[in-house]
C-alpha cells in the first residue's frame, strides 16, 4: 500500500494505543477514588485493624498508587485481570466464557441488523419521499423508541409465552449444539437487532441522499443506468465512510450495551457478570470488564476510521 | 422524393417545446412557472447547433429535453422532440433509459465534478457502452483507447486506470468526450464544456471536441454563454432569452450580421472604452519581494512578486489558476502572512499578520469576490449587510447610518427598496452590486476585486465592470482586479501583471504590456482568448509558442 495509507493507519493505532492506556488510568483511579479498599471489603465490617494492616501489607496496598497501576496494567497485559472478591475465582478464566457468549450474540445481531439497514437505507433512497421510504423510516424509527426492555418483553410476551416458538430465557451452556444455541438467542438477537436497526438505516439514507446531489450521480443517470444500478454503483461507493462509522459504533453498542439486553433474558454474557458484579461492589471486576468495554469501542472505532481512511480513492491512489 | 430525403437527415427535431417548473417562493403559496415557452429546432445528422445565452435562458434545459431528462423537478409539459424519427416524449422512463447513452450522450460543465471519484475512468467511459450492449468490454475499451488519442490525451493506453482525482480538469473534459463519444451516439448534448477551464487550457479542449466532431460525423447541440467560443464549432447557432428563441441562423450570419438587438449587444458585450491613466508619481501601495507558501510547505505560491499600485487606478492580476493572483490578495491583506518581502501602505510599512494590523488599516483595503452568494449572510438583509462596515468603522447608527445604506444602494443603481430584502432574493449581478456597496461603505483607497465578474452572465457583468470603473472616478479608488480573462483586462486596467507559477512575468502600464513583442506566456495568454472570427481557433492553435499548463 502506499505510504500515506500506512501512516495515517498508524497514526491511528497509535492514537487508539494511547486512549485506551489513558482509558486504563481513569479506571484505576475511579476505584481508587471510592471510600475503603480491598482489603476491608474482604475482612467485611468486622475486621480489626491489626488483621487491616496485615492483609493490606500481604496484598501491597501499602504501595504507591503508581506502582500498583502498572502492577494491575502489567497483569492485564499478561492477561492476569486478578481476582474476583466475591467468588473468589480468576477473573480471566470466567470472562472467557462469557465474552464469548457476548461476541456470539453481537455477531448474529450484526449479521442480520447490518445488511439489513444497508439494504433498507438503499430502498428508501430509491423510493425516497414515497411512501415505501415513509414506512421504512417509521417502522425504523418507532422500533428505535421503543426502549429495549420493552421491545424485549414483547418479544417474550408473543414468541415464548403465547405462541412458544423460542425459549424466553436463554440459556447457554458449554457443549451446547450449535442449533439449540441461535434457537436459544433468538429473541435477544431479534431484539438487538431492532434497536440498532433505525440508527444505522437512517444513516445510510442520509449518506446516500447527501451524495446524491453530485453531478456524478446525473452523469449515472444520463448514462441510462436504472435508478437502482445509480445508487448501488454511483452513491453508496462514496456514502460509505459515514456509513461505516455509524455501523462500528452500533457494533460496540452490541457489545458494551447489551447489559440490559442480556439482564432481561438471562443470558450469562459480559453484561449479566457485569451487572452481577456491580451489586456485589467486585471491584476487580468492574475494573477488568470496564477495560474490556473500552478496549472494544476503541477498536471499533480505530476500524472504521482506517476503513474511511482505505475507503477514499484519493488517500488510496495518490496524486 | 427531395422532401423523404430532407427527413431522413434530421436526426432531431423538437416542436413547440414547454417546459415548466413548480417554484417555492417564502412565504407565498408554491406557483407553476414557464421555463421554455414553445421553442422548436431541427438539427441533421453529423451538424452541430449551438445554443447560445444568459443563465436562465433555458439552454441546458433545451438540451436536457433531447434525453428526455429534467433537471431539480423541471417538467416536459409541451411539445415534441422527434428523435431518429419517434416522439422520445411518449416512451416513458424505459424509453429515456434505453436512449441515454446510446443515442444521446452527455458532457457536463465540470468533468471534474461529473466523473464519480470512486471508480477508475476507464470503468465510467466505457459503463453506458456495456450497459447498453453495444460492444463486448474489450471492445469498448479498445475504441475508449482509440478515442483517448484522438483527443490527444497523454498516456492514452493508460489512462484509463487512473482516478478522476489524478488527471487534470482540461484531461477530465476530453475524458468525458471520449466516454460521450465511446457508444457511438448519434447525438452530443455538449453543456458548458470548456466554461470551467482556463481560457489556455480551453483553446485545447475546444479544438480536441471540434476534431472529434468532425471526424466520427456525430451530431451535436452545444450550449455556451461565450458566443466566440461557439462560434468555432457550431454550423447554425441559436439565442436564447429567457426561454424563448431569438434568433436562429447560420454561425456567420449570427455574429456577422446579427438580426436582433440582443444577439448584437452579445456580439459586442466586451467593448467598454477605457482611457489608459498615467501612472502617478507616488504608489499608495507597494508590494515588495513577496514569497509566499500555504503552510510549511517548500512549494512558494508566490515568488519574489513586486507591483505598485496608484491612488484611483487598476491594477489587473492575470493569469491561470494556480498562478498565484488570489495569493497574492491575500498577501496584501494580511490573510497569508508572506514569508519574505513588505507590503508599504502610505510610506510605511503594514503588518504582515491581519491580527496586527489596526482597524484603520483594515478600513482602507476591502475585497470583493467571485462568489457573491456565499460572501453574504443569508440571513441578514442588504441594509444590515452594507449597514455593517458603517457600524464597525465608524461608528454610525439609527438614522445616519439608514441614510447612508440608502445612498450606497444608489451609487450601485439599486433602489431604496432593496434595504429590507434578503441575499437569497436578489440576482447575481445584485448581489455583486451589494457586495460592492459594502465594500464602499469603508471609504477604502484599494479594493481588491478577485474574480468578481467570472461567475456572471457576459452582459451582468458588463455593467458591473461599468459600475465599477464609474465608482473609481466618483470615489478615487483604486482597484487590484484579479482574472483570468483578458477582455475584462482590457475593458478596464491602466495597469497589468502577467502572473505565472507564482511569478510576474510581464508589468508595466495596460498600453505597454499588451504591444509586442510579447514574452512566450503573455503570447499563449493572449492567443488563446477565443475572437469572434469562423477559423480563429485553427489560426491560434497553429501560431502558439508553448504549450498550456494544464495539459
Amino acid at each position: 500500500m502506499s505510504s500515506p495509507i500506512v501512516k495515517l493507519v498508524a497514526q491511528r493505532i497509535a492514537l487508539g494505543i494511547l486512549l485506551l492506556l489513558a482509558v486504563s488510568v481513569l479506571i484505576f483511579a475511579g476505584t481508587q477514588i471510592l471510600p475503603g479498599d480491598v482489603a476491608q471489603a474482604i475482612l467485611g465490617q468486622s475486621a480489626t485493624p491489626e488483621s487491616l494492616a496485615n492483609l493490606r501489607e500481604q496484598l501491597g496496598l501499602n504501595d504507591p498508587a503508581f506502582i500498583r497501576y502498572f502492577r494491575w496494567l502489567g497483569g492485564v497485559v499478561t492477561g492476569d485481570l486478578g481476582t474476583a472478591m466475591s467468588s473468589g475465582q480468576d477473573i480471566a478464566t470466567s470472562i472467557k466464557g462469557r465474552l464469548w457468549n457476548t461476541l456470539f450474540l453481537a455477531f448474529w445481531a450484526a449479521a442480520v441488523a447490518v445488511p439489513l439497514a444497508i439494504i433498507l437505507g438503499l430502498i428508501a433512497v430509491r423510493y425516497r419521499n414515497g411512501w415505501v421510504d415513509k414506512l421504512i423510516s417509521g417502522l425504523a424509527l418507532a422500533s428505535t423508541s421503543f426502549p429495549e426492555f420493552f421491545i424485549g418483553y414483547v418479544l417474550v410476551y408473543f414468541f415464548a409465552v403465547k405462541y412458544q416458538i423460542f425459549p424466553g430465557i436463554s440459556t447457554v451452556y458449554d457443549g451446547m449444539p450449535f442449533g439449540e444455541r441461535m434457537q436459544a438467542i433468538m429473541l435477544p438477537a431479534a431484539a438487538l437487532t431492532l434497536v440498532v436497526l433505525a440508527h444505522m438505516m437512517r444513516m445510510t439514507r442520509a449518506a446516500i441522499l447527501n451524495v446524491m446531489q453530485s453531478a456524478y450521480v446525473e452523469t449515472a443517470e444520463l448514462k441510462g443506468l436504472s435508478a437502482f444500478a445509480v445508487i448501488r454503483r454511483h452513491a453508496f461507493p462514496n456514502a460509505i465512510a459515514p456509513i461505516i462509522n455509524v455501523v462500528m459504533l452500533n457494533l460496540a453498542y452490541l457489545i458494551v450495551g447489551v447489559v440490559v439486553v442480556e439482564v432481561i433474558f438471562v443470558y450469562p454474557g459480559m453484561g449479566q457478570y457485569l451487572v452481577d458484579h456491580v451489586t456485589k461492589r467486585d471491584v476487580p471486576v468492574v475494573q477488568a470488564v470496564g477495560l474490556i468495554f473500552a478496549a472494544v469501542y476503541i477498536s471499533l472505532n480505530i476500524i472504521a476510521d482506517i476503513a474511511a481512511i482505505i475507503a477514499n480513492p484519493r488517500l488510496r491512489h495518490p496524486k | 422524393m427531395a422532401d423523404i430525403k430532407a427527413k431522413s437527415d434530421i436526426l432531431l427535431d423538437i416542436r413547440n417545446l414547454r417546459i415548466e417548473a413548480t417554484v417555492y417562493p417564502p412565504g407565498e403559496p408554491p406557483k407553476n412557472i414557464t421555463l421554455v415557452h414553445d421553442v422548436s429546432l431541427t438539427l441533421e445528422k453529423g451538424k452541430v447547433l449551438g445554443l447560445i445565452g444568459e443563465s436562465g435562458a433555458g439552454k441546458s434545459t433545451i438540451g436536457l429535453s433531447a434525453m428526455g431528462y429534467g433537471r431539480g423537478g423541471v417538467r416536459i409539459t409541451g411539445g415534441e422532440v422527434i428523435l431518429n424519427g419517434r416522439d422520445i416524449l411518449k416512451g416513458g422512463k424505459e424509453g429515456f433509459r434505453k436512449l441515454r447513452g446510446r443515442e444521446v450522450c452527455y458532457v457536463a460543465q465540470s468533468a471534474a465534478a461529473a466523473f464519480n471519484p470512486a471508480h477508475r475512468l476507464m470503468d465510467q467511459v466505457v459503463e453506458a457502452t456495456l450497459l447498453h450492449g453495444t460492444a463486448t468490454r474489450a471492445a469498448a475499451e479498445k475504441r475508449a483507447v482509440a478515442l483517448f488519442k484522438k483527443l490527444s490525451l497523454p498516456n492514452p493506453e493508460s489512462i484509463g486506470e487512473r482516478f478522476p482525482h489524478q488527471v487534470s480538469g482540461g484531461q477530465l473534459q476530453r475524458v468525458m468526450t471520449a466516454m460521450a463519444l465511446c457508444s457511438e451516439p448519434d447525438l452530443i448534448v455538449f453543456d458548458e464544456p470548456t466554461t470551467a477551464l482556463d481560457v489556455t487550457t480551453q483553446i485545447d479542449v475546444l479544438a480536441a471536441i471540434k476534431d472529434a466532431i468532425r471526424d466520427t460525423h456525430v451530431a451535436a447541440l452545444y450550449i455556451t454563454h461565450d458566443l466566440a467560443v461557439v462560434a468555432q464549432v457550431s454550423d447554425e447557432i441559436m439565442v436564447l432569452r429567457h426561454g424563448r428563441l431569438v434568433e436562429w441562423g447560420g454561425t456567420r450570419q449570427i455574429i456577422k450580421e446579427p438580426r436582433q438587438e440582443y444577439t448584437n449587444a452579445l456580439v459586442s458585450v466586451h467593448e467598454i472604452e477605457h482611457q489608459e491613466q498615467k501612472p502617478g508619481t507616488t504608489p499608495f501601495l507597494s508590494v515588495k519581494n513577496i514569497t509566499a507558501a500555504y503552510g510549511r510547505s517548500h512549494i512558494k505560491v508566490l515568488k519574489n512578486v513586486s507591483v505598485d499600485i496608484f491612488p484611483g487606478q487598476t491594477l489587473a492580476v492575470v493569469g491561470e489558476s494556480g498562478s498565484g493572483k488570489s495569493t497574492l490578495a491575500r498577501a496584501i491583506t494580511g490573510l497569508l502572512p508572506p514569508e519574505e518581502g513588505t507590503v508599504t501602505f502610505d510610506g510605511r510599512p503594514l503588518a504582515n499578520r491581519l491580527a496586527d494590523r489596526p482597524k484603520e488599516d483594515l478600513r482602507q483595503l476591502q475585497m470583493i469576490y467571485q462568489m457573491a452568494d456565499v460572501a453574504m449572510n443569508p440571513r441578514q438583509t442588504v441594509g444590515t449587510i452594507i449597514g455593517r462596515p458603517l457600524e464597525f468603522y465608524f461608528g454610525m447608527r439609527g438614522r445616519q447610518r439608514d441614510a447612508r445604506v440608502a445612498e450606497l444602494l444608489d451609487k450601485i443603481e439599486m433602489g431604496k427598496g432593496f434595504i429590507d430584502r434578503y441575499p437569497a432574493e436578489l440576482s447575481g449581478g445584485q448581489k455583486q452590486r451589494v457586495c460592492i456597496a459594502r465594500s464602499l461603505a469603508a471609504k477604502p483607497k484599494l479594493i481588491i476585486c478577485d474574480e468578481v465578474t467570472s461567475a456572471l452572465d457576459p452582459l451582468v457583468a458588463n455593467g458591473i465592470l461599468k459600475l465599477l470603473l464609474e465608482l473609481q472616478k466618483e470615489e478615487n479608488v483604486a482597484y487590484l482586479f484579479i482574472t483570468h480573462d483578458l477582455a475584462t483586462v482590457k475593458s478596464i486596467a491602466d495597469s497589468i501583471a502577467v502572473m505565472y507559477r507564482g511569478e510576474v512575468v510581464r508589468y508595466g502600464a495596460k498600453s505597454q504590456v499588451l504591444t509586442p513583442p510579447f514574452d512566450a506566456y503573455t503570447d499563449l495568454l493572449l492567443s488563446s482568448v477565443p475572437e469572434m472570427e469562423i477559423g480563429w481557433l485553427e489560426k491560434a492553435i497553429k501560431g502558439r509558442r508553448m504549450a498550456s499548463a494544464g495539459n
